[in-house]
């Protein structure tokens, strides 16, 4: 079966103040139907860049290159303004941070949910009302009928955050970006919206790729994980190989420096990664996590290759192999 | 000092039925509504410990800790700070006592200040020291934090996160404080990061001695760093034990919801179906009787008339005298 | 370690010395703000310099010499390479010492309306509650006064003067400096570093004139050279209408005044000093354009 979405060697660079930013530097990654991908790294690290270049919402100056980006059949590189706008939110959906940044104030949310499904589909006005309202009931609101006469202003923020779900899967696309969706909520809302998400995945069949920084929601919700660091993803692997056999230093290190309960001992320092991330304006060279790597030595100051180590699993690193085997060795003493 | 005001009191921060009510509105068209942000919050802080605070966004202890801080007065109760009350104290007497540490390292330093300025403000408002012996503290303190001296010339704009958050933690402590709140001092921080500042925390509480108010919602950060955790819920404390008693076994239906939630990297686990029902109440209308019953799992038809008091709760044979110790909950079926 | 770690010490290090250079080459790239600042440096170099620059006497008269015309008629001379005016004083020595009343007009009432504006927002915006309700009052009475109507009646009871002129006017002009300032300040007054200041026990005179202030200082730098621009129309207003600045002094506004029977047949005893108040005022505007420009961009790391 083909994949939905192919990425290969996508670049993003910015003109700012003091150079061009390579916000994304040549990045590889592939999205099958129906699956759960994980876009994650800390701020600065491109996620964010890479999904809205695959929307189409980069600013005007940024250039896009890349050696291949396809949706489902379709070149995102050469597609017309006008066949991308009929693309997004019909085939490909996308659901921000803050939700109230992307409802419109001024329309109530019923008109809002019906007008993303006429805009792209031929129905009638009774029946984009009947699927706005099973849609909202599907999503866990509770007066539906109520709501969708009410702006966005009158609902809590994992209410708006729920309606934004609604809205992306008025269309049912095949494809829904998810750009930090409960950062901004508390941790119970959060847990019930990720909840919410993993079931209509399954119940659609929409392959999702969700961007977040945060690796606990990750190893809940994720089926495939890409790593990204200083613009580039540094390691591919599906959630349960990333969290038991991470391979790059990087990722080890993230994995590290979170408090684990049950793993870290309450009060003890944490192993923190040093230093901070390179400056992605102009040239880098090499290893941009070499600076910050206890690992490195002068190998490091040449780009290492992407190697595989199984089937799926790929790590930007010299070191990839020998630092993949002890922790294969955890992986095992974990299965047992 | 004055810190040696009451040196040997054992609690380091005492708050006794504490209250803040709002009024909210009250224009000349609407009826002005009342908002109570933080409602009789009793709470104990044994000195040199971590008090961790969790809670919702709303749910007062943002408030909370402004009271503590002198920024508001609060509507009622008292705030002890090595047992003598503050709330009529001098803020210059309070600041040398009590410092934040916020959550954001991009608002909580002037742009148009140098770092040196910024960590030497407290000194110079409290005219400790030649300007001389100002400068030698300042390096020492950008020392301790971790800073190469010449941050101090810099300007926060010139910082990564992790560095202005360094400078926040200097200036909070540079004139040893008995009691630092963090209010969310590393939400606001990649991870990477916010080990380091976590690590710089603990480091320095036990250099100084420092008693820590630590308000979070992330609850791996809480249960890493806290002796003591207090749960709050719509402006009360619905309970509050050791990290072992809260961790191991709550008893609120909320805080069991809270830690239900909270997500740990382990993969396969998959995400807990909490069933709360939607989010929190409006709280200028809070619910009446326990205001968590709209959302509890458990509740029951006493809940919504009776407002269940936050009371200790026995602990069998062992059961803990001294003050401390023991654990207390907001429920009426704890 | 510490030496895998000298790149990004170096980039920082690199970052910080070029801070002030980075400020020049954005100067130059921003050309409003580089001609604006050209040209008002050049006039205020005129203005300082007068006494030298002036080749006669502005207060000179010479009625043998009335009305010669500029340098490119026929019949102008470098004598007076502006001509003379109707009492026979020379036109570019006028216009010289004019400058002089115009930016002091205009720097002086920036400086009142400025100081008053600013200390009435900066404390509506800090304290609000009954002190924002009674600077609202002020600024909505304020508003309501037609500026030059009541610059002109009082002028008419006072007697026009250069004084009474920018007393008035900075007395006048201060409704923009205090809507912006007072705007500035509700937003920083919840800012964190402010509170830790608060919570430090600062006195409140520090934390308006160190926390607050620099930080607003942008936008109100861009409102006075708004209002500079506005006090130098107003004084020709003013002047023109014979309220303002008194003859034989040499406002332009007052130049103007004294051309008007003459500009159908010697149009260029008007449009001279009009051409002159043109460039400045442009040149003002330009110059708070620019600063404007500067101080939008740039995110938090800026």
């Amino acid at each position: 079966m083909s994949n939905l979405l192919t990425v290969k060697q996508l670049r993003v660079d910015l003109p700012v103040a003091k150079g061009t930013l390579h916000a994304v530097r040549g990045i590889d990654f592939h999205v099958e139907r129906g699956e759960m991908l994980c876009l994650v790294g800390e701020s600065g690290c491109g996620k964010s860049m890479t999904s809205l270049a695959l929307m189409g919402l980069l600013p005007r100056k940024a250039q896009v290159n890349a050696d291949c980006l396809n949706f489902d059949g379709v070149d995102l590189l050469t597609v017309s303004e006008r066949e991308r706008s009929n693309l997004r939110g019909a085939r490909m959906a996308m659901i921000f941070q803050e939700p109230m940044t992307a409802l419109n104030p001024a329309y109530t949310l019923g008109n809002q949910l019906c007008e993303a499904l006429r805009r792209h589909q031929r129905v009638s006005r009774r029946a984009a009302h009947d699927r706005a309202l099973y849609l909202l009931k599907r999503v866990g609101i509770s007066a539906a009928e109520e709501r969708m006469r009410q702006y966005p202003h009158q609902l809590s923020g994992g209410l708006r955050q729920r309606v934004m779900i609604a809205m992306a899967l008025m269309c049912e696309p095949d494809l829904i970006i998810a750009d930090e969706p409960t950062t901004a909520l508390d941790v119970t809302i959060q847990a019930q919206i990720l909840h919410l998400l993993r079931d209509l995945q399954q119940e659609f069949g929409t392959a999702i790729i969700f961007i977040t920084h945060d690796l606990g929601v990750v190893a809940r919700i994720a089926d495939r994980v890409a790593v990204m660091y200083a613009g580039e993803v540094i390691e591919t692997a599906s959630a349960q190989a990333l969290f038991h056999a991470p391979s790059h230093p990087y990722t080890q290190g993230l994995l590290r420096c979170i408090p684990t309960p049950g793993k870290t001992l309450p009060g003890s320092r944490l192993q923190a990664i040093p230093g901070v991330v390179p400056s992605l304006i102009d040239k880098v060279a090499g290893c941009a996590f070499c600076n910050r790597c206890d690992q490195a030595d002068e190998r490091c100051h040449s780009t290492p290759p992407l190697q595989t180590l199984a089937e799926g699993h790929l790590s930007r690193c010299h070191f990839a192999h020998q630092l993949a085997n002890p922790a294969n060795l955890n992986a095992q003493e974990v299965t047992l | 000092m004055s810190s040696a005001a009451n040196p040997r009191d054992p609690l380091a921060l005492e708050l006794c039925a504490l209250a803040k009510t709002f009024k909210l509105g009250g224009g000349m068209l609407h009826k002005s509504q009342t908002l109570k942000a933080v409602n009789d919050v009793s709470l104990r802080v044994p000195r040199g410990q971590v008090m961790g605070l969790v809670g919702e966004s709303g749910c007062g202890k943002s408030t909370l800790a402004k009271m503590l801080l002198g920024l508001t007065k609060p509507s009622g109760g008292d705030v002890l700070i090595n047992g003598k009350a503050i709330v009529n104290a001098n803020q210059k007497a309070l600041a040398r006592h009590i410092q934040p540490i916020f959550q954001d390292p991009y608002s909580s330093l002037n742009p148009r200040q140098r770092i040196a300025q910024i960590v030497g403000l407290p000194l110079r408002i409290h005219a400790i020291g030649t300007p001389k012996e100002q400068a030698l503290k300042v390096e020492e303190m950008l020392d301790m934090v971790g800073l190469p001296k010449r941050a101090a010339q810099q300007y926060p704009g010139q910082m990564s996160g992790g560095q202005r958050q360094r400078v926040a933690i200097a200036r909070a402590l540079i004139m040893r404080p008995d009691l630092v709140i963090c209010d969310e001092p590393t939400s606001a921080l990649d991870v990477s990061v916010q080990a380091q500042i976590l690590n710089l925390l603990l480091d320095l509480k036990d250099e100084f001695g420092l008693t820590y108010l630590f308000i979070s919602h992330d609850l791996a950060v809480v249960e890493h760093l806290a002796d003591r955790l207090a749960v709050m819920y719509l402006g009360r404390i619905v309970e509050e034990g050791t990290r072992e008693q809260i961790f191991n076994a709550p008893r609120h239906p909320y805080t069991q919801a809270l830690l239900a939630s909270a997500l740990t990297p382990e993969p396969g686990l998959g995400v807990p179906d909490i069933g709360l029902g939607a989010g929190q109440p409006d709280p200028t209308q809070p619910p009446s009787g326990c205001a968590f019953h709209p959302r509890c799992p458990v509740a029951k038809p006493q809940c919504s008339q009776q407002s269940p008091a936050l009371s200790a709760i026995a602990q069998g044979a062992a059961q803990a005298t001294h003050q401390g110790s023991q654990a207390r909950v907001a429920c009426h079926f704890a | 370690m510490a030496q895998t770690f000298s790149p990004q010490v170096a980039s920082e290090q690199h970052s910080v010395a070029n801070w002030q250079s980075r400020l020049f080459h954005s100067t130059l790239n921003n050309r409003s703000l580089a001609i604006g600042l050209l040209i008002i440096a050049s006039l205020g170099i005129v203005a300082l310099l007068a006494p030298w620059l002036a080749p006669h006497d502005p207060y000179l008269q010479n009625t043998a010499n009335r009305m010669v015309p500029p340098i490119w008629h026929e019949t102008g001379s470098w004598t007076h390479p502006l001509g003379t005016d109707r009492l026979g004083r020379d036109y570019l020595s006028r216009l010289i010492y004019g400058t002089r009343i115009s930016l002091f007009i205009g720097i002086v009432v920036a400086l009142i309306s400025g100081l008053i504006g600013t200390t009435l927002g900066v404390l509506a915006g800090y304290f609000g509650g009954r002190v924002d309700a009674v600077v609202s009052y002020l600024l909505t009475t304020r508003l309501a006064m037609p500026v030059v109507l009541v610059a002109l009646a009082m002028a008419s009871l006072i007697g026009g003067s250069m004084i009474t002129v920018t007393l008035l006017l900075g007395l006048l002009l201060w409704d923009r400096f205090a809507v912006v300032a007072r705007s500035a300040t509700q937003q920083l007054r919840d800012a964190e570093y402010v509170q830790a200041s608060q919570a430090l026990g600062c006195p409140l005179h520090y934390i308006l004139l160190r926390e607050v202030l620099p930080n607003i200082a942008g936008a109100l730098i861009v409102v006075a050279t708004l209002e500079v621009a506005n006090a130098i129309l107003l004084e020709a207003t003013l002047s023109f209408l014979g309220m303002g600045v008194q003859p034989p002094s040499p406002s332009w506004g007052l130049m103007i005044a004294e051309g008007k029977a003459y500009m159908f047949f010697q149009p260029w005893v008007i449009t001279i000093p009009g051409a002159a108040l043109f460039i400045l005022v442009l040149a003002i505007n330009l110059l708070g354009d620019g600063l404007r420009d500067l101080s939008a961009p740039g995110g938090r790391n800026e």
